[in-house]
């Protein structure tokens, strides 16, 4: 039963910090009500309107709460309430109005420290428990017990406000919301360290987020290409590592495993991000990902227009790391000596040094034009920065 | 809600900009009705430092200091409805631009 209520956490959540403007009291009260759900239901059954129910219990929890502990409460929460108590009918026609969309913004405003947005959409808007978020990111409960704490003082004491940015705002303040889940998916897709390779449950708590967001704004072909390269990326899962739980390159995988559904899905979408307009980085990244899912194998891979995407991903932002995944793209279409000229070039990037699949990159064109002397120098360079044991696996592997 | 723009500049030769620009950024903030209250600094070099020891000695010491980067050059308190807001009157500022920043703190409020 607890599971039943991920969903409506986080719109319970957000409609009571959009009515309190107080996350630490909206919080309380969530809980409190979906505990009180725990016990009245099974007695009394559900009740036809489950999320009036749970917001109404919320929502008088509220009231209590500020009236027997005045010190705690903010003047501003105390405002609210006597507002709230003034027109106590819940909206008519929803169950539960949808305000995550605020708490999508706030969660990623620019205000807050980088390593503490991911935490707060995963506890606020994904529900999750603060020592599932720890798990999430590898850190001790403690440690994100106290950036939660910190990162909610700040929102606060700052006061950030949770309202959707205005339409001369959302351009700039989008990339940042998209930006976070696509952290919280790559955390889930190839862990910073560890012993395994892949979290799904991480991955699929970023798809599950991405979804709801692409609900919210369905008229930004970004969120769209976002969900798509998740979708397209995700879909090769079970394919990635071998029995043993090594990580296995796209020559590797056996692609009867990819996901057909969710390829197709990712597919459409990335198809709505790439429509009507130029296109952004994430609908380009899902366009090349889309490339990859639809081949047969490496060599039938459409290598060309994937360069071709990489060359729009450079334009659109020029960075390294897209460099190096260009370089082996060439490497494929023109030929491994091209592709390492091109890695060659990157040498004295500064972001690479510890960049560890630039290493393995320039390994794996080394060995196949047979220097293999220094492609077990590549390969020994990147060994020593990869992160998870699963990586690490595959190295010793190709080094041996 | 009141919010102190902390107006630093990159390094202590740094004059900033143009009085025109700060003067007409000054008539905004007031125009707006959101100044509180602002000032801006006397250069660093006739600053002085006052410490108090346990024994209650005072030590005073002459500024600028060595270890200053960034250079508190002047201040604004504006009360604005949230950060948002007063982050809007910060990239307005033409302390925020070049070398310089304005850092932005929400006053205490007991």
């Amino acid at each position: 039963m607890a599971a039943v209520f991920r969903e409506e956490r986080g719109r319970l959540l957000a409609a009571l910090v959009r009515r309190f403007g107080d996350l630490d009291l909206a919080e309380e009260v969530t809980s409190e009500a979906i505990e009180a759900a725990l016990v009245h239901w099974p007695v009394d059954g559900v009740p036809p309107r489950p999320g009036a129910w749970l917001m109404t219990t919320a929502r008088r929890k509220a009231v209590d709460r500020l009236r027997r502990d005045q010190a705690l409460s903010t003047r501003l929460a105390i405002l609210r309430v006597e507002a709230d108590r003034a027109d106590p009918s819940p909206p008519v026609g929803v169950d539960l109005p949808d305000e995550r969309l605020q708490l999508f913004f706030t969660c990623a405003h620019p205000a807050l420290a980088a390593e503490d947005r991911g935490a707060l959409m995963l506890r606020f808007l994904a529900g999750l428990t603060t020592p599932e978020v720890a798990r999430a990111f590898l850190v001790p409960r403690e440690t994100m017990a106290k950036r939660l704490t910190r990162a909610k003082k700040k929102i606060h004491s700052a006061r950030i406000p949770f309202r959707v940015p205005g339409a001369d705002e959302l351009p700039s303040r989008l990339p940042g919301v998209l930006q976070v889940l696509y952290s919280i998916f790559t955390e889930g897709y190839a862990a910073s360290a560890g012993p395994s390779l892949q979290r799904l449950e991480v991955a699929e708590e970023a798809i599950r987020l991405a979804r709801i967001l692409r609900r919210l704004l369905p008229a930004e072909r970004e969120v769209a290409g976002l969900l798509a390269l998740m979708l397209l990326t995700h879909a090769r899962r079970d394919a990635r590592t071998g029995a043993s739980g090594e990580l296995l390159l796209l020559d590797e995988q056996d692609r009867a495993l990819w996901d057909r559904a969710m390829i197709s899905e990712g597919a459409e979408l990335a198809a709505v991000a790439l429509t009507g307009g130029p296109p952004g980085p994430y609908g380009v990244q899902a366009a090349v990902a889309a490339l990859h899912d639809e081949a047969v194998d490496l060599a039938s891979t459409d290598w060309a227009q994937i360069v071709a995407l990489y060359d729009v991903l450079m334009a659109l932002g020029p960075s390294p790391v897209v460099a190096v995944n260009r370089a082996a793209a060439v490497a494929m279409r023109d030929g491994e000596a091209a592709g390492l000229l091109l890695l060659d070039e990157l040498a004295e990037e500064p972001l690479l040094r510890s960049y560890h699949p630039y290493f393995v990159a320039r390994a794996d064109l080394l060995q196949r034009l047979g220097r293999l002397d220094e492609a077990a120098d590549a390969y020994r360079t990147a060994l020593s920065l990869a992160g998870s044991e699963p990586e690490r696996a595959h190295l010793r592997r190709r080094l041996a | 809600m009141k919010y102190m723009l902390l107006i630093n500049a990159g390094s202590v030769e740094d004059q900033g900009c143009e009085p025109g620009e700060w003067m007409t950024f000054d008539k905004e903030v007031r125009e707006a009705g959101v100044f509180v209250s602002g000032e801006s600094l006397a250069d660093l070099v006739t600053a002085t430092a006052v410490r108090v020891g346990a024994d209650g000695a005072r030590t005073v010491t002459d500024g600028p200091f060595a270890e200053t980067r960034e250079v508190l050059g002047g201040f604004y308190v504006i009360d604005v409805p949230d950060l948002d807001v007063a982050l809007d009157w910060a990239a307005r500022c033409p302390g925020a631009r070049g070398a310089g920043s304005v850092v932005v703190r929400p006053i205490a409020d007991f």
